[in-house]
């Protein structure tokens, strides 16, 4: 098999039509993503991150240019893409375990007997450290909670692609912490090509391959893209102290808020 | 009233016999100076408890007592009015005859001397029944048509001049329709429950298919869920709050419409009933038939109350 792209995003373009006329949101966006490769995507707030990553989960359709995945035009959604949404997007009336259910039932119903799909779902949140909340609502669970829940949903159905926004803003630094290790180990497992929206510079250093930076918005694109050769696997506490990891942070950081300064 | 008012005080006598005319902050402060005498610690928190334990109660007791006495104040002064009324007015029968008249007719509200000579609980009944008929059906059709209107915008915009035109026509205006369809009074009475109660419902439930958050549909969307599990996980649950809310406004029509048909169709029923007091010119009956529509249609409303309650799901937290 010749080399090809997982993800493709080409010359996209995103306008929404607003009250106040046309909105350009993202222009001349250009990306390729390999197969099993973990892209970061990091931007000030309102850059079009959750834009450009729903125009490749398909549930908006670009305005110009093309996006491919896994060598087929996106059309629309499809299991096959696992999203992880920024505001969660739980079902209120559902339990955490029917949440993931849901999903987990929809893909492997054929394949497996009834006490598997269980297992799986139970798995899942057992993954997300969520084993005692199982049978609860999502109103009676904390908003790191619900995100959690959120990533349950999506790595339960072992999507080809993980599509994440901001799947760990919500959550305190010790369950980001271990949520991220956790998303590591999957990815490294599932070798899930996985793109991820953040705003957390550490974040991005440390769980991707590349990171793609965006100007800011309207009329945002992208940057620049940062490869980041670390080693695999990566330990946070060892890299606390290495210098290339401290040279990757500077640079993204200096794309942020120098290069690309948020006006107030 | 007055023994709503002595009761915290009754329950503080055979609390602590000495100091049942103390308040109970009085109370909180004198067993804070006691402790400092007392050698027993356990008894001073003992106390202090107790006076919490009164002086929660006393709260508890004013709050009933701040809601129950304007509500009994109203009935009072409204009671009140209708005497003096009744009093300028002899036609008016004083709240005293018409409570006499009211106990007489429920002393035996199932008797039956022929179809125009019925207790007041078949009369109840027989409208109870065309209205659950005409409602059901209009449900029947109502909330299936509310659905797809609300998730078809072409049919939505094909339906809305019609529903905008119809809805506001009066109950009675549909009554010569039924009676010319059906040549009958009591299926002509059930279509004008039935064309004036299903409006709500339609508007209602397709509102709350409009509504469902972009949010909900995505994650169907990304699931790529089948049309029937679209329908029971997403759409349904998120709509029946708003269909529940059409289902009570309906039912609402319904019964207020009830009364009006039955008054020209006759036969057995509370409006009907009504009509025939006030033929015999039983001006106390009208009057209790007046509460017993009143209290029926609260009754159901309740009663609805309840269900959509119980469906009501929390969509912040
Ligand atoms: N449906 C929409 N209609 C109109 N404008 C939109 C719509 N969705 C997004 N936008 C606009 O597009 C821009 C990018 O929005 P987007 O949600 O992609 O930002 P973001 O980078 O994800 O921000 P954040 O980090 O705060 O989530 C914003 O200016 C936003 O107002
Ligand atoms: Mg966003």
């Amino acid at each position: 098999m010749n080399h090809s792209f997982h993800l493709v995003v080409d010359n996209v373009e995103k306008r929404f039509d607003t009250k106040q006329g046309e909105f350009l949101a993202i222009r001349d966006v250009n990306l390729r993503v390999n197969r099993g490769e973990f892209v970061a995507l990091i931007g000030h707030s309102g850059c079009g991150k959750s834009t450009l990553l729903n125009l490749l989960a398909g549930l908006s359709t670009p305005t110009g240019g093309v996006l491919v995945c896994a060598g087929r035009e996106v059309k629309g959604p499809g299991p096959d893409r696992g999203v992880v949404f920024q505001n969660h997007s739980l079902l209120p009336w559902l339990t955490c375990f029917q949440n993931v259910h849901l999903a987990v039932e929809r893909v492997f119903a054929g394949k497996e007997s009834k006490a598997q799909l269980k297992e799986r779902t139970e798995n899942a949140l057992k993954l997300v450290g969520l084993s005692h909340a199982i049978h609860k609502h999502p109103n009676e669970i904390s908003g790191g909670m619900k995100q959690r829940v959120g990533i349950a949903r999506a790595l339960a159905i072992e999507p080809a692609v993980l599509l994440l926004d901001e799947p760990f803003g919500a959550l305190d630094a010790l369950t980001r912490a271990h949520l991220q290790d956790e998303l590591l180990r999957i990815v490294a497992e599932t070798k899930s090509t996985v793109v991820m929206v953040t705003h957390d510079v550490d974040e991005a250093v440390l769980l991707s391959d590349r990171i793609v930076m965006m100007t800011n918005g309207p009329a945002a694109t992208i940057g620049e893209i940062l490869e980041v050769k670390l080693a695999r696997p990566r330990d946070r506490l060892a890299l606390a102290e290495d210098v290339e990891y401290h040279h990757y942070r500077k640079a993204v950081v200096e794309f942020l808020y120098s290069k690309h300064k948020k006006a107030a | 009233m007055t023994n709503a008012i002595t009761m915290p005080l009754a329950v503080g006598a055979s609390l602590q016999e000495k100091e049942t005319k103390r308040s109970a902050h009085e109370m909180f402060v004198e067993t804070a100076k006691k402790t400092s005498e007392d050698t027993a610690e356990s008894r001073a928190a003992r106390e202090a408890e107790l006076a919490m334990k009164i002086r929660r109660r006393r709260e508890q007791i004013t709050g009933l007592v701040q809601t129950t006495v304007p509500a009994f104040l109203g009935f009072a002064l409204f009671i009140l009015a209708w005497q003096f009324l009744s009093q300028i007015n002899s036609q008016i029968p004083s709240p005293a005859k018409v409570w006499m008249a009211a106990v007489k007719l429920f002393s035996d509200p199932f008797y039956s001397k022929g179809p125009n000579d019925q207790g007041i609980g078949w009369n109840i009944l027989s409208s109870l029944k065309r209205v659950g008929i005409g409602f059901g059906l209009a449900a029947l059709v109502g909330i299936p048509l509310g659905f797809m209107i609300g998730r078809f915008t072409f049919l939505d915009r094909m339906t809305a001049p019609i529903i905008a035109i119809l809805r506001p026509v009066s109950p009675l205006a549909w009554l010569p329709i039924g009676l010319l369809v059906f040549k009958a009074a009591n299926p002509a009475a059930i279509w004008v429950i039935f064309i004036c109660s299903i409006w709500p419902m339609i508007i209602n439930t397709a509102v709350g298919v409009q509504r469902i958050p972009q949010d909900y549909l995505n994650v169907a969307r990304v699931l790529n869920l089948s049309e029937w599990k679209v329908f029971t996980k997403i759409l349904f649950p998120a709509v029946l709050p708003y269909m529940l809310t059409g289902v009570k406004l309906s039912i609402g029509v319904a019964w207020l419409v009830i009364v009006a048909a039955e008054m020209l169709t006759g036969g057995v029923g509370i409006g009907f009933w009504l009509w025939d007091e006030w033929n015999n010119l039983v001006v106390e009956h009208i009057i209790v038939a007046i509460f017993v529509i009143g209290i029926v249609g609260l009754l159901l409303e309740q009663l609805l109350t309840r269900i959509a309650a119980r469906f009501e799901f929390n969509e912040k937290a």
